[in-house]
C-alpha cells in the first residue's frame, strides 16, 4: 500500500541543517543548567553544585543523540529534537527543584531517576532509528499493534499485577516499581489505527445517505455494516473507563481512536457519531458510578468547601490552582514557589508547579514549545508520500497534543481533572521512554521526507525523469 | 489525505489556543480572586515568614508580629496581642489555619499583597528593603471599648454593646462578652496547642468565638419604639402629644392578648396616652397600637430605612461582615401589634440598634458604619483614609428632634432608664427587655446617644437572657461607654 498521494507542493525542502539545531540544542542546555541556577539562587542562596553534573550529564546525552542523529537521519527535522530536548529540559530541573524544596537537601536532591530515564529514553530513540530505516514495515503488523495495545492496556486489570491508586488503576508493579503501560499503549494503538484505517477507508467513507436541513447537507451517514470498527472502538473505551476508572487514558485513546478516523476517511460524521456516543456513555457512568459524581463536582464546584474538605475532594485541585494564581503572569522565579507542598508536584502537576515557578509568561513557552512539536508532526505527515506514514505522523501528533490538553484541561477546569503524565516534563520512566519512542518515530519519518529521492542515472537517452 | 490533517492541525492549535485563553483567565485574571479564597491556606501558613502589619487601636499596636528566630536562621514572625480579651472579636486572630476579625478581611493588606500596595511592594524591591505589610488603624475608642467591657465583666452576664460616631458612622466601641485571648490560640512553636486551645473554644458552651455585637440577632424589645415612634410621626403624621389607646390589656382577632408590662401593667390608667409619655414609661399596648395603625408595611419599610432588611449581597460589611436584621412585613393584627414593641419577628443586631440611635442623634441620616479609620504603609504614609458615607435618610431632621426629645424623658426621672443619666449632661435613651420565649430569661436592651443636643456618641447594649430589665441591667453600662467620650 505505497499509494502515492497527489499533493507533492506539500513536500518539504531536502535541507539538513544540523547545525541549525546544534546551536538550539547548545541554548536548550543553557536553559536547563540556568533554571537549575535560578533555583539554587532561591532556595539557599547559592549555585548548586547539582548543576555542573546534571547539567553536564543531560548536555552529553543531548550532544550524543545529536551526533547520532547526523549518521542515521541527517535530513530529520531540525526543530523535533531541540523542542523534545528542552521540554525534557525543564521537567529534570524542575523535578530536581521539587525535590530539592520538599527535602530541604539541595545537593542530595535526587533527578538521578529521571536522568536515567532520558538516557534510556534517548538510547530506545536512536536505537529505532537505527533499526527502522522504513516505518512502512510497521503497517505489516496490524494486528500484531492491535493486541499489544490491548494487552498494555488490560495489565494493570491483572489481579496480583496492576496496581490501583488514587481513585484509578493505572499502573502495573515490577520489581518494586510501577509502570505506566498504556503510556506505551497508546503509540501501539495509533500504528494499528494507521496501517487498520488506510486498508479501510474507501468503505469506511462510503455514504449510506445525507442527513439535509433544507437544502443544506449536515453530515453523511456510514453504512450501517461499517459500524464495527467504531463499536468496536467505543466498547473498548467504555470498558476501559468503568474498569480501570481511568477517564483520562479512555479519553485520550478514544479521542485519537476519532482523529485518525476523521484524517483516514475524511468524515466528519464519524467524529460527531464518536462524540455523542462518548458523551451518551459518560452520562449514563455518572449516572450509574459515584466515582464520575465525585469528579463532575470537583469539576463544577471545585472551590466549594464541602466538595473541598472530601476525601478525594478537590483540594489537590484547588491547591494546584492557587498555586497557578501565585505565580501569577511572571511567576515566582524557579524555586520561588510553593509548588512542592502539592501531592503529585512533579508528575501530574508538573504543569501547576511549573506555572507557579515561572508564570503564566513561561507556561506559554513551554505550550508554545509543545505546539511547535505537534505542528511539526503534522508537517511531516503533509510531507510524507506514503498514506500509512501521514496517518502515522498526524496520530503520533494528535497524541501528544491531546495529552496535554487532557492535563492541562483539567488543571484549568475546562474538562474534569483526570491523572495524567504530561510528555517530556513529568516525573516517571514509561513516560519519558514513550515520549523518545514518540519523537524517534518523528524523526525517522521525517528523514525519510526529507531525504531527496535518489537520482536516476542520467542517460543522453530521452527518457527525462522529473524529481518530485 | 493532506485537507483532513491540515484540518486536524487546526483543531489542534484550537485546542491549544483554548489552553491558553483559560491560563490567561486563571493566572491573569482570577489569580488575585483565588489567592484571597478562604480556602487558600497559604495565606496564613507562608505568611509567617513574612513582617505582617500591626492592627492599631489609639496609637496602640493591639496586633503585632515579633520576629521570634534564633539568630542566622530565617526570620519567623509570630503574631501577638495586647490589650487583652476585650479587642479579641474584633481585631480577630490570625492562626495557623485560618483567620478571624479585622485579621481576616484586611489580610491582604496586612501582608501586603494588596494591589494598592503593589507601587511601594515594588520600591522595595528594587532598594532592597525587607517588605512590611500596612498598618491598619482602627475607630476604636480605648476608653470606651474598655468601659463597655469592664461593664460586662462586673456583670458577669453575656451580651454585647455597640458605641458609633453619629456624624460619621465611625464604630467607637464594639464589645462581645465573652471573649477569648488570641495568644492562646496562635502560636506557631506549639501549633498544636494553639488548635486545641481553638476547638476547646469551639466547643465552649457559652460561645466565646462568636461575635454577638455582628454576627448574632437578639430581639430589641421596646428599644425598637423608636423605629415605630419615627414610622408613627413620619407616616401617621403623629407628635409627641399625638394618643393612641393604651388598654392595660390589649385584645386582638386571633392570637394571644398583649398586656402592659409596665410597673402596674399601666400606661394611663388605661386611657389613650401620649406618644412622648408613651416611649417615656415604654408602654407595650399603645404601640401596638400604632403599628396596627400604621400597618406592617410602613413599619417594616421605616426599619429599612435605618437598616433592617438589607438585601442579598448588600449587608452591612465593616469591613466584618455583619449579619442582617429582620422587620419583615406583617399582616395579622396580633404579630403587628408584637412587632411595633420589637418583638415577634423582629431581630437586630446590636450594631443596628446602635444605627437606630445614630440616625436619631444624627439628624436622621444613617451613616454607613466602619472599623477601619485608615491604613498607613510601613513609613506611615496613607494608602487608603475612609470617608464617612450616608447610608440614608432615615426620618426628616424634624422627626428626629421630635424623637430625640422624647428619649431624653427616659432618662429622666420619670422615665425607665435613669441609670443612664449623667450628671450635667443631656442623655437620650430608650430601655428593651424582650420576652425570649421558654425558660430563659429577657433580654434587656438600651439604645441611646450624648449628649442630647451634640450628640458624640450613640451606643446600644444588650444583656442577653439578663433576667432583668433594660434600665436595671443595660442602661449602667451604656452610662459608662457615653462618659468615656462626653466627660
Amino acid at each position: 500500500m505505497s499509494t502515492t498521494a497527489p499533493e507533492a507542493p506539500t513536500a518539504l525542502p531536502p535541507i539538513q541543517r544540523r547545525n541549525a539545531e546544534l546551536v538550539l540544542i547548545g541554548i536548550t542546555i543553557v536553559i536547563t543548567m540556568s533554571a537549575m541556577a535560578v533555583s539554587g539562587l532561591n532556595l539557599n542562596g547559592s549555585i548548586p553544585g547539582a548543576m555542573w553534573g546534571y547539567g553536564l550529564i543531560f548536555g552529553a546525552l543531548a550532544l550524543a543523540t545529536h551526533v547520532a542523529l547526523r549518521f542515521i537521519a541527517p535530513y530529520a527535522d531540525p526543530l523535533i529534537l531541540p523542542c523534545a530536548l528542552f521540554l525534557n529540559g525543564i521537567g529534570v530541573a524542575m523535578i530536581w527543584r521539587l525535590d530539592a524544596a520538599d527535602s530541604g537537601d539541595i545537593e542530595h536532591a535526587g533527578v538521578g531517576m529521571q536522568l536515567i530515564w532520558t538516557a534510556v529514553g534517548m538510547v530506545m530513540c536512536i536505537a529505532l532509528l537505527f533499526f527502522l530505516k522504513e516505518p512502512r514495515v510497521l503497517q505489516r503488523y496490524t494486528y500484531i499493534s492491535a493486541l499489544a495495545a490491548l494487552i498494555l492496556i488490560a495489565l494493570p486489570m491483572v489481579p496480583g499485577l496492576g496496581v490501583s491508586e488514587f481513585g484509578a488503576r493505572r499502573w502495573i508493579g515490577i520489581a518494586g516499581r510501577t509502570l505506566q503501560p498504556s503510556e506505551f499503549a497508546k503509540i501501539a494503538l495509533v500504528i494499528f489505527l494507521a496501517s487498520y484505517l488506510v486498508t479501510k477507508r474507501q468503505v469506511l467513507s462510503l455514504a449510506a445517505r445525507q442527513i439535509k436541513i433544507g437544502r443544506f447537507k449536515v453530515m453523511d451517514l456510514p453504512r450501517a455494516r461499517d459500524f464495527m470498527p467504531m463499536v468496536v472502538g467505543w466498547v473498548a473505551a467504555i470498558g476501559l473507563l468503568v474498569i480501570t476508572k481511568d477517564l483520562g487514558t479512555s479519553l485520550l485513546l478514544f479521542g485519537t481512536f476519532l482523529a485518525m478516523l476523521y484524517v483516514a476517511t475524511q468524515r466528519s460524521s464519524w467524529v460527531i457519531i464518536g462524540v455523542s456516543v462518548f458523551l451518551g456513555a459518560a452520562a449514563l457512568a455518572f449516572q450509574i458510578f459515584w466515582h464520575f459524581r465525585q469528579r463532575v463536582d470537583i469539576w463544577f464546584y471545585a472551590f466549594d468547601p464541602e466538595v473541598y474538605g472530601r476525601l478525594g475532594g478537590s483540594e489537590q485541585l484547588v491547591k494546584g490552582q492557587i498555586g497557578m494564581a501565585y505565580g501569577g503572569v511572571f511567576g515566582t522565579g524557579m524555586g520561588g514557589g510553593q509548588a512542592h507542598r502539592i501531592f503529585a508536584a512533579d508528575s501530574d502537576f508538573i504543569l501547576a508547579s511549573l506555572g507557579e515557578d515561572l508564570g503564566l509568561t513561561g507556561l506559554m513557552a513551554i505550550l508554545l514549545v509543545i505546539f511547535l512539536l505537534v505542528q511539526r508532526g503534522m508537517r511531516i505527515a503533509l510531507a510524507s508520500r506514503e498514506l500509512f506514514v501521514k496517518m502515522l505522523a498526524s496520530g503520533l501528533a494528535f497524541v501528544m497534543c491531546f495529552q496535554v490538553f487532557v492535563v492541562l484541561g483539567g488543571l484549568t477546569r475546562i474538562i474534569p481533572l483526570t491523572g495524567m503524565t504530561t510528555p517530556f516534563l513529568a516525573a516517571g520512566g514509561s513516560a519519558l521512554m514513550s515520549s523518545w519512542l514518540m519523537i524517534g518515530l518523528l524523526l525517522r519519518m521525517s528523514d525519510n521526507a526529507r531525504r531527496p529521492a535518489p537520482q536516476a542515472i542520467q542517460d543522453e537517452g530521452a527518457t527525462q525523469v522529473i524529481r518530485r | 489525505m493532506n485537507t483532513p490533517i491540515r484540518r486536524l492541525s487546526v483543531f489542534a492549535m484550537l485546542l491549544f489556543g483554548a489552553l491558553m485563553l483559560q491560563l490567561t483567565w486563571i493566572q491573569g485574571f482570577q489569580a488575585e480572586a483565588i489567592r484571597e479564597d478562604p480556602l487558600n491556606s497559604r495565606q496564613y501558613t507562608e505568611r509567617l515568614t513574612e513582617q505582617r502589619g500591626p492592627i492599631v487601636i489609639g496609637d496602640e499596636n493591639v496586633a503585632f508580629s515579633t520576629d521570634i528566630s534564633e539568630e542566622d536562621e530565617p526570620a519567623r514572625f509570630q503574631r501577638e496581642y495586647a490589650g487583652g480579651t476585650m479587642y479579641t472579636p474584633v481585631v480577630g486572630s490570625f492562626r495557623s489555619y485560618g483567620a478571624s476579625g479585622i485579621e481576616y478581611t484586611e489580610n491582604a493588606l496586612l501582608d501586603g499583597s494588596d494591589d494598592r500596595l503593589a507601587v511601594r511592594n515594588f520600591r522595595d524591591m528594587i532598594t532592597g528593603r525587607e517588605p512590611e505589610g500596612a498598618r491598619v488603624e482602627l475607630t476604636i475608642d480605648p476608653a470606651v471599648q474598655e468601659a463597655g467591657f469592664k461593664g460586662f465583666e462586673q456583670l458577669g452576664m453575656n451580651g454585647a454593646a455597640v458605641a458609633i460616631e453619629p456624624d460619621t458612622g465611625a464604630i467607637l466601641g464594639s464589645v462581645s462578652y465573652p471573649s477569648y485571648d488570641a495568644n492562646d490560640v496562635v502560636s506557631i512553636t506549639d501549633i498544636t496547642e494553639a488548635g486545641e486551645n481553638y476547638v476547646a473554644l469551639e466547643n465552649q458552651e457559652d460561645q466565646p468565638l462568636l461575635n454577638r455585637a455582628l454576627r448574632e440577632r437578639y430581639a430589641p424589645g421596646s428599644t425598637f419604639k423608636i423605629v415605630t415612634a419615627a414610622a408613627a410621626i413620619e407616616h401617621l403624621d403623629a407628635g409627641p402629644d399625638s394618643t393612641q389607646d393604651a388598654p392595660d390589656n390589649l385584645s386582638f382577632n386571633s392570637g394571644p392578648n398583649l398586656p402592659n408590662a409596665t410597673p402596674g401593667g399601666t400606661c394611663n390608667g388605661g386611657s389613650p396616652d401620649t406618644l412622648a409619655h408613651s416611649i417615656q414609661i415604654s408602654c407595650n399596648t399603645s404601640f401596638a397600637n400604632w403599628a396596627i395603625e400604621m400597618g406592617g408595611e410602613a413599619l417594616s419599610e421605616q426599619a429599612t430605612a435605618f437598616g433592617f432588611n438589607p438585601e442579598e449581597g448588600e449587608e452591612f460589611n465593616v469591613p466584618l461582615n455583619v449579619i442582617p436584621s429582620l422587620a419583615p412585613v406583617e399582616s395579622e393584627d396580633s404579630i403587628l401589634g408584637r412587632a411595633g414593641i420589637g418583638q415577634s419577628n423582629v431581630e437586630s443586631t446590636p450594631l443596628q440598634m446602635a444605627m437606630v440611635a445614630a440616625g436619631v442623634a444624627n439628624s436622621g441620616e444613617v451613616m454607613h458604619p466602619y472599623l477601619v479609620d485608615s491604613v498607613r504603609d510601613a513609613d506611615r504614609s496613607v494608602v487608603t483614609q475612609t470617608s464617612p458615607e450616608v447610608y440614608s435618610q432615615a426620618t426628616s431632621a424634624s422627626t428626629a428632634s421630635m424623637l430625640k426629645d422624647m428619649m431624653v424623658l427616659v432618662t429622666g426621672p420619670d422615665g425607665s432608664g435613669p441609670n443612664a443619666a449623667i450628671p450635667g449632661v443631656d442623655v437620650a435613651g430608650k430601655t428593651g427587655t424582650a420576652e425570649t420565649g421558654g425558660e430563659l430569661g429577657t433580654h434587656n436592651w438600651f439604645i441611646g446617644f450624648a449628649p442630647a443636643d451634640d450628640p458624640e456618641i450613640a451606643v446600644a447594649v444588650v444583656i442577653e437572657h439578663g433576667g432583668g430589665s433594660g434600665g436595671s441591667l443595660a442602661a449602667p453600662i451604656a452610662r459608662q461607654m457615653m462618659e468615656a467620650v462626653v466627660l
